[in-house]
């Protein structure tokens, strides 16, 4: 009797799962269609005003958020990605085991660290400090968010690196070698573009983790409407626009469904990344 | 020739070496700045009395440490049942295919999407459509749809990793499909998805977005006394002391409040890791 009735019921228990993830999607898009049916395409996708609330017409431009989102993800990219790289060609190539086993966990943890204590360091500890180098009234800028962003992306994109590159075998360096090759010829020419699929998923992955980030630029991004000139303006990425503006919106308002439209493409851009980076590591099961 | 070769050589490897020292003296530098300026508001007090809105210093963050501990509590009581149960369906039951396929690709994939955008599917469905209002419930829910696809991809792993033969062995001795998913697959996958389940609860635990969209509330005088009150959390409380508070000193508390936040989840993931190789330790295939 209970044979059938637990896989029956384990059955249940999939179908609600699979009905809540994608019912995220569904619902995001419902609620985006409303926005449209009072917002045009062209002024939301090519608009750079972003003025819900103006008591005249209200603008609904996001190109000065997208703006800001890949303001902030450039920045982070910039510096997260080398920093990644490095650091796990360190842990998987020239590190020695036992201590590849202390720092792999260590760097991992991290990833651990919540966004909100990212941000509330870098109001307390960073702005202040790119203030002062560059001379502005404050630094509360694209380049603080940017670097921070990066911080929390880091573990990320070296954890993932560290894993494509021990998964490449064994015989290739030792190959190498044998040739004659220099351990860094080795890495360069022989370990680095074997992992190369590996390594661009793991880059991708972490764009996914950046431009998803809300706490930090929140916080430190200075929450600025005006379209970015430089590294040092002040921006509000698209993440920021939804947590800032979402308490103060009317429910079911054309302000209300836009934001679900912002949300939508949120979705629809990490899905997109995580899609290629699922795409490019699991190449032989796909 | 070669003295440019080597140069190169050193400076290449040197670089590695160097970044990792960097990635390695960032996590030191945020645990020191954060022990640095929280440190001094830290003592029992803050950790258990009320908070006290007029005058920061006098009080605590007890309801915000509560709140959070019943959050975490609340998660791992909802995603953890559904997110194992979802898992052995999948690796035991062997739907079809390219099913199970489509279910693992879009866990996969959900796994990265942004902790806001599942705060705006909460915020409609429980908070309004169900009409949860900004309660303890909702968040809970909310922040467990956002766990699911880590618990059910480390409860997979789990049970991916009990060897066939113990599936072969029971059912040759005579025993069911159930009997043998029950009594011999599960408490082998156990342990693995239990460590997964913690360390999703973990990073849930500092979630601040999806907190700001389904409420938690910054003051309230009492603890909340069923799911549907509104309850305090400690990652919004500093969110709000960080940045909307005026006091001069509420940096200070803010850091603190932080420090208990990553110490929490220190505590739990450290806790998950460690339970993970005692039973590694137990294990005897």
């Amino acid at each position: 009797m209970s044979e059938h009735i637990v896989p029956w019921c384990l059955m249940c228990a999939t179908f609600l799962t699979v009905l809540l993830l994608i019912g995220i999607f569904l619902f995001l898009f419902l609620s985006s269609l409303r926005a449209f049916r009072e917002i045009a395409l062209s002024e939301f996708f090519f608009g750079n005003n972003w003025n819900p609330i103006s008591y005249h017409t209200p603008s609904w431009g996001i190109v000065a958020l997208l703006q800001g989102t890949l303001l902030v993800s450039t920045v982070a990219l910039l510096f997260a990605s080398p920093l990644g790289l490095f650091t796990a060609i360190y842990l998987s190539e020239i590190a020695s085991p036992p201590l590849r086993e202390i720092l792999k966990p260590t760097i991992e943890m991290i990833a651990g660290i919540p966004s909100v204590v990212l941000g509330l360091l870098g109001l307390l500890f960073l702005a202040p400090l790119i203030a002062k180098t560059f001379h502005l009234s404050n630094g509360l800028n694209a380049l603080t968010a940017g670097i921070l962003v990066g911080i929390a992306a880091l573990p990320t994109i070296a954890s993932v690196c560290e894993d494509a590159l021990s998964g490449v075998t064994l015989r290739y360096r030792e190959a190498s070698l044998a040739l004659g090759a220099t351990r860094w010829t080795t890495i360069r020419w022989v370990v680095l573009p074997a992992a190369l699929p590996g390594i661009t998923a793991a880059i991708m992955l972490g764009f996914g983790r950046i431009i998803g980030e809300t706490m930090i630029v929140l916080m430190v991004a200075g929450n600025s409407l005006a379209l970015p000139r430089s590294l040092f303006s002040p921006v509000r990425p698209m993440t920021a626009t939804i947590a800032i503006e979402i308490k103060e919106t009317v429910i079911g308002s054309t302000h209300w469904h836009s934001l679900f439209a912002l949300g939508l493409i949120l979705f629809l851009l990490t899905f997109l990344v995580n899609f290629v980076a699922d795409f490019l590591i699991h190449r032989r099961t796909l | 020739m070669r003295l440019a070769q080597r140069f190169h050589e050193r400076l290449a490897i040197g670089c590695c070496r160097m970044s990792a020292l960097l990635t390695v003296s960032m996590l030191a530098a945020v645990l020191l700045l954060l022990i640095f300026s929280g440190f001094r508001v830290m003592n029992l007090h803050f950790l258990t009395a009320n908070w006290q809105h007029m005058d920061i210093a006098q009080g605590g963050i007890f309801p915000a440490l509560f709140g959070s501990i019943a959050l975490g509590i609340g998660v791992i009581t909802v995603s953890f049942p559904l997110g194992l149960a979802t898992a052995v369906f999948l690796t035991e039951y062997r739907p079809h295919a390219l099913w199970k396929r489509t279910v693992q690709l879009a866990i996969r994939n959900l796994a990265g999407v942004p902790s806001v955008v599942y705060g705006l599917f909460g915020l409609a469905v429980f908070v309004q459509t169900l009409a949860f209002g900004m309660s303890l419930l909702a968040a809970i829910l909310t922040l467990s749809i956002m766990t699911l696809p880590w618990v059910i991809t480390a409860a997979i792993e789990a049970l991916e990793a009990v060897p066939l033969h113990f599936r072969e062995s029971s059912l040759v001795l005579g025993s069911t499909h159930l009997q043998t998913t029950w009594h011999i697959v599960l408490p082998a996958a156990l342990p693995g998805s239990i460590t997964g389940g913690i360390i999703g609860v973990a990073r849930a635990l500092g979630e601040t977005a999806p907190l700001i969209l389904v409420g938690a509330t910054f003051y309230l005088s009492h603890l909340p006394r069923s799911l549907l009150d509104p309850f305090m959390a400690l990652p919004y409380h500093t969110f709000i002391l960080a940045t909307q508070h005026s006091s001069p000193v509420a940096a200070a508390y803010a850091a603190g409040t932080a420090l208990v936040l990553f110490g929490l989840t220190v505590l739990l993931c450290s806790g998950a890791i460690l339970a993970r190789f005692w039973f590694r330790k137990k294990k005897d295939w």
